[in-house]
């Protein structure tokens, strides 16, 4: 007989050979950060040791000092990622559930919307927004001043619009259809059924494509400089400009891309943990 | 070649009654400009598809090499390009490394060695490679073990096993995500009008700034966007199905 203790129950366990071989050294991404990290600052380092004892500040002195500006770049940066991402998030869940209509018109022009803002570029989208909104809103004897930065806060929604459009569609579609007929058989309506038993469970699936789409979002922000909005890129020019230094140009632009990448990883990184932890197995 | 110059004479006739304003029809001078911006635009979006594909395939096999420095320098560049705005890597590429890569011309001028164009069709190239590095990776990964270790038993060297086994099935798994990261690369090549590249947003631009068209101009390039995405959609939809591995692939 064969005693049963702790939990061993006498089955086959798969059969395994035992230390074949040591676990592969995997690199993660972590890895590829720190280098690209390390190479960064070998950079600035090397430079910055270039011309020592010079009239001229060195390059980190140079970009110390011009931080908190291209910090106040920045920060337009994230405020109008947050805007646009609000403002997109709210029209795309909307016109998501317009896709998923029962009437053929609202899907089919819901449609029509989501593929334009869907497929056409950014910047094309920006430039339409920028020439052709007003530059004041005039409503009765009220003037809305429209600044450039917000303008293309909007033209930037357009295409998160369409995107989240699509997340949401594609999150409906992947619950099983055997809820939608447990509402029916419990006397919900269309109505309760999606914002009370679907979308709920929606939210799960979609947070990492929504987190993917907001990365996306902020490696497009920069597009706003194009159009004239003083954000960081545009500060980083004004910079090397009024600076006017040959050996600024690479650690100035790296030092930008930098802040973008400090900015993105860790999004980049939670989305796939996210991915991971919500995979339907 | 046919005559088309009636169909330009309508459009000048459309500007006439409804002051439709479409110069790129009938003005020979933008029209001429404004092919010549969409060649542009077709050759960089042509160039860095293939380029871009390219290095998502040499990409793909180098993270899966043995030696641990070439993982991680892959692994560096995938994520290093993956989280920064492709615009600031424009710049970098265009003023930055090209005021270091100048030479001196017979005039005796400082001129840059890689122009506008080939900037952007660098940086371009290796910002859509990054994500297409990734998408070969998660096809290979696809790609079940046990085919791998047919190849190996039959003898196949590792290079030989990714070329002509892993490789094939891989790259049917990935298509449509592939689909997604090209429909998306050729939107981002108009950035290339931030550093001067005559592609066709940078010469409606021009034109519009020249005759003063704004809304025309506008929805021709919306129009002709959409087009080009749609082909390369139409394209590559058809190609997923010829490849189409029947009980292999969805």
């Amino acid at each position: 007989m064969i005693a049963v203790r702790d939990g061993t129950l006498p089955v086959l366990k798969p059969f395994r050979l035992a230390g074949t071989s040591p676990p592969a050294l995997r690199l993660n991404a972590r890895h590829g950060v720190l280098i690209v990290l390390a190479l960064a600052i070998a950079v600035f380092i090397g430079d910055a040791q270039a011309q020592p004892g010079s009239a001229t500040p060195s390059i980190l002195e140079t970009l110390f000092k011009w931080t908190p500006l291209l910090g106040q770049g920045f920060a337009l940066d994230v405020a109008m990622s947050f805007l646009a991402m609000g403002i997109g998030t709210v029209a795309g869940v909307f016109v998501g559930l317009a896709l998923l209509s029962l009437r053929t018109p609202t899907r089919g022009l819901a449609w029509v919307v989501t593929q334009i803002f869907r497929n056409s570029p950014w910047l094309v989208l920006l430039f339409y927004v920028m020439l052709l909104m007003p530059f004041e809103l005039r409503i009765g004897g009220l003037t809305i001043p429209l600044p450039d930065w917000l303008k293309a806060t909007f033209g930037l929604a357009l295409p998160v619009m369409a995107n989240v459009a699509e997340i949401v569609r594609g999150a409906v579609r992947s619950i099983p259809f055997g809820q939608w007929e447990a509402c029916e058989a419990l006397a919900f309506t269309r109505r309760q059924t999606m914002w009370m038993v679907i979308l709920p469970q929606c939210v799960r699936r979609m947070t990492p494509p929504w987190m993917n789409l907001y990365a996306i979002l902020v490696a497009g922000i920069p597009l706003t400089s194009v159009v004239g909005v003083s954000e960081s890129m545009t500060l980083t020019g004004d910079i090397l400009s009024s600076e006017g230094r040959n050996e600024l140009l690479v650690p100035m632009y790296l030092y930008l891309l930098l802040w973008f990448f400090i900015y993105c990883y860790p999004i980049a990184l939670a989305t796939t943990a996210l991915e991971r932890r919500f995979q339907v197995r | 070649m046919f005559n088309l110059q009636p169909v330009w004479d309508w459009f000048r006739t459309l500007h006439a009654t409804t002051g439709i304003n479409l110069t790129i029809f009938y003005d020979s001078f933008d029209r001429a400009r404004f092919l010549n911006g969409f060649l542009t635009s077709v050759e960089l979006m042509g160039l860095c598809l293939v380029a871009s594909v390219a290095i998502g395939v040499v990409g793909a096999w180098l993270q899966g090499v043995r030696f641990w420095g070439v993982r991680a320098i892959t692994q560096g560049y995938i994520q290093f390009f993956r989280n920064t705005p492709p615009l600031v890597q424009l710049y970098f590429f265009y003023f930055a490394l090209g005021s270091y890569l100048r030479m001196t011309n017979p005039m005796g001028l400082q001129v840059p060695i890689v122009s506008g164009f080939q900037w952007a069709v660098i940086g371009l190239s290796l910002y859509a490679g990054a994500f297409n590095v990734e998408i070969f990776r998660a096809g290979i990964e696809a790609v079940p073990r046990e085919t791998v270790e047919a190849a190996e038993a039959l003898g196949y060297s590792r290079l030989k096993a990714y070329a002509y086994i892993i490789l094939p099935l891989a790259f049917r798994i990935s298509l449509p995500a592939l689909n997604n990261n090209l429909v998306n690369l050729i939107k981002t090549t108009t950035i290339a009008y931030a550093i001067a590249v005559p592609e066709m947003l940078y010469v409606a631009n021009q034109i519009w700034s020249d005759e003063l068209n704004v809304p025309e101009m506008m929805n021709v390039l919306l129009v002709i966007y959409l087009g080009l995405v749609g082909v390369l959609v139409f394209v590559m939809g058809r190609w997923e199905r010829a490849l189409h591995v029947p009980g292999y692939t969805p």
